[in-house]
């Protein structure tokens, strides 16, 4: 087992938004998890990247045998945890191959590896860019600024091609693409698929699905993951909409 | 002005007695030198209760009795100054040790031919023209104490002459060292220079102290931009934690001329810098930009005036500081559009970064606006490092201490990218880097 979630609660100030998580991921395994809007879906994306706006309240989570929770987001990161942003961030004045740089030498040296100079990285990189059609300009651009939605989530599925990670959580990685732009998302995604690599595909939308297909497909609401199972779920749901679980909920909750 | 702090007064006469009775100074000098140590004595020191120097208390340099620095050995020069940051630049340079000319350490291989780089007390001794003109015009010492001293106790700087219809091919830099002596010692580098019509050239100016010793260093700069030419000017001002240095730099811009400044500040206890150009010909361009990265106890304070005289010229300022500790940060911009600088384009930006919550800026844009169809816009901002861009490095890895560096030089890269010649953006870049690497 990669990851395991127990009973997790979190809150944002004084308010609740995971009320009791419990969720098991394989070595390999590709787990899509789907709710509606505001059942706490990203919330869980970055609880367990690291973010400290959200306060844990209860439960643990074990990755790789390692209590993930008492980690900082960057040991997280170099114990093979990648997130990839809903909303990634601008940040002006630092070129994204910098940037990636030296966040792959920081992995690196902490496996003890040696790090690489500018040339090696840039032959590394090169690969990755045609898998994603990355512009060569994106390159040496400041991260993200001036670029297009697309081209943001795009770079996402990039870095995390670069980082190589061994738990991908991709967080709303469709919203907001066009359906050439998601092909392309999807084969990048699909491309480090691995039986040594896991990931969390965390969509609002069906139609991702059709692209990466999941092991097991999980539905949250209101905080607790309230279905769970095969990728059909995600077609059955597709049909009957979110109101269908949300019924479901309330039907178990009532006596 | 019953503001001034007027102590010690009688020291500066009693010296400029004795400097006059030493001097060699021709007749015109002379008599300019008279009328600043007259307009020195009127004014006195200013205080706080002066709106120009509101944030500024210069009560410390009032009260310490500075001696002229000493003369030191051309050996005890070089074995400081060659560790020094920017020595390594290979440009034609002229280089002042305690505020005299340091030959052995100075070099203008690769000047071309006909452009004067020299000792300014040497050009008037020359009776070089142009000097007598230009000399003291440009920045006015008959309202501002610091310049007043200076004219006063004028002695020496650079004289640089660019010749018109010339493009040079490589910067020249002046660079003033103080080493210390055993007492609190002042210097009063003056420069004039010259760049004729059509011509373009890059002048760096330097300011280095060694090790923690207090001194003032008191300098003016005076340019004048004839017509169609253009200067990058750079200044860095990076003088020993314990001194005080005080500057004037004035930038006389004529038709079609175009001059891009950008002073770097990291040193100095308490530093006053100013920087002002007069856009007095039609078609002219002027650039103020300016990077401070303070800490400690550090306080420094830039005034700028962009003075539009004449109609259709543009101005661009951009102003970032980086403040760490319990330093103290002051930005006062004016701009001045006169009746006559109709079509004007002016636009200025003040960006602090505050790294601590005991550090400080006070931010003013100060508008003159006298004509009608203009456009002028203004902005300060004051911020900590961005949470979210924080966390996103970090969740790639890159540890906190790290993230913080790589944000904060962004920031000031914003500056100093800017800079067109790529040699001393990238040294500039570097010492930053080590600045805030340095810092608690």
């Amino acid at each position: 087992m990669l990851l395991e979630i127990k009973n997790l609660h979190a809150k944002v100030g004084a308010n609740e938004i995971l009320k009791g998580i419990d969720l098991k991921v394989g070595l390999g395994e590709v787990h899509a998890i789907m709710g509606p809007n505001g059942s706490g879906k990203s919330t869980l994306a970055q609880v367990l990247a690291g973010r400290d706006v959200y306060t844990v309240t209860e439960g643990e989570v074990i990755y790789d045998g390692k209590n993930l929770l008492e980690m900082a987001p960057e040991d997280r990161a170099r114990e093979g945890v990648f997130m990839a942003f809903q909303y990634p961030v601008e940040i002006p004045g630092v070129s994204n191959t910098y940037f990636l740089r030296a966040a792959r030498n920081a992995i690196r040296k902490h496996h003890g590896q040696e790090e690489m100079d500018a040339m090696d990285f840039l032959t590394f990189i090169r690969e990755k860019m045609k898998l994603l059609e990355m512009d060569e300009s994106l390159m040496t651009r400041p991260v993200n600024e001036g670029f297009s939605g697309g081209e943001k989530k795009r770079n996402e599925i990039f870095q995390m091609a670069v980082l190589e990670p061994k738990l991908a959580i991709l967080d709303e990685t469709d919203s907001g693409l066009d359906i050439d732009a998601l092909k392309i998302v999807a084969r990048g995604v699909n491309a480090m698929r691995s039986k040594d690599r896991s990931m969390i595909v965390v969509t609002h939308y069906q139609r991702l699905l059709n692209y990466i297909v999941p092991d097991f497909v999980h539905v949250l609401s209101d905080g607790r993951i309230v279905k769970s199972g095969r990728k059909e779920l995600a077609l059955e749901l597709e049909q009957k909409g979110y109101g269908w679980l949300e019924g479901a909920v309330n039907a178990t909750a009532s006596p | 002005m019953t503001t001034a702090i007027k102590e010690n007064l009688d020291v500066y006469l009693q010296s400029f007695r004795e400097l006059e009775r030493r001097g060699k100074a021709p007749e015109w000098l002379a008599r300019i030198r008279t009328e600043a140590i007259e307009s020195f004595l009127d004014l006195g020191f200013p205080t706080p209760r002066d709106e120009e120097w509101k944030y500024t208390n210069v009560a410390s340099i009032a009260r310490t009795l500075f001696e002229p620095a000493p003369a030191v050995t051309a050996e005890r020069a070089a074995e400081r100054v060659a560790t020094q940051a920017l020595a390594e630049l290979e440009c034609p340079r002229l280089v002042f040790v305690n505020g005299r000319p340091a030959p052995e350490l100075s070099s203008l291989e690769g000047l071309e031919a006909g452009i004067k780089v020299m000792s300014l007390e040497k050009a008037v001794a020359g009776g070089t023209e142009p000097v007598e003109r230009y000399l003291a015009r440009t920045a006015g010492h008959a309202t501002h104490p610091f310049v007043a001293l200076n004219t006063a106790f004028l002695q020496d700087g650079a004289w640089v002459e660019i010749t018109k219809r010339t493009a040079l091919s490589k910067p020249i830099y002046l660079l003033y060292v103080t080493l210390p002596g055993s007492k609190p010692t002042v210097t009063y580098p003056r420069n004039l220079v010259l760049i004729g019509r059509e011509s373009q050239a890059t002048l760096i100016e330097g300011y280095l102290g060694p090790g923690d010793s207090a001194y003032l260093t008191n300098a003016v700069t005076e340019i004048v931009v004839e017509e169609n030419s253009v200067l990058e000017y750079v200044k860095l001002q990076n003088e020993s934690p314990a001194a005080f240095h005080v500057a004037t730099v004035k930038m006389q811009q004529t038709r079609n001329a175009s001059a891009h400044a950008t002073t770097v500040t990291l040193g100095a206890r308490l530093a006053r810098e100013e920087t002002a150009s007069v856009l007095d010909g039609e078609g002219g361009e002027a650039t103020l930009n300016g990077l401070y990265v303070l800490t400690g106890e550090q306080h420094v304070d830039h005034h700028t005036t962009l003075d539009h005289a004449k109609a259709h010229c543009s101005s661009r300022e951009l102003y970032k500081g980086i403040l760490e500790g319990r330093s103290t940060g002051v930005f006062n911009g004016k701009i001045i559009v006169r009746p006559d600088a109709q079509k004007t384009d002016s636009k200025q930006s003040n960006k602090n970064l505050l790294l601590s919550e005991d550090a400080t800026i006070n931010t003013k844009p100060q508008l003159e606006i006298y004509a009608d169809d203009v456009k002028c816009t203004h902005g300060a901002t004051v911020g900590q490092i961005d949470a979210e861009a924080l966390f996103y490095l970090r969740s790639r890895g890159i540890s906190q201490r790290e993230a913080r560096n790589l944000l904060t030089v962004a920031f000031a890269n914003d500056v100093l990218d800017k800079i067109k010649y790529a040699r001393l953006r990238e040294r500039l870049k570097a010492s930053v880097l080590e600045r805030l690497a340095t810092q608690p």
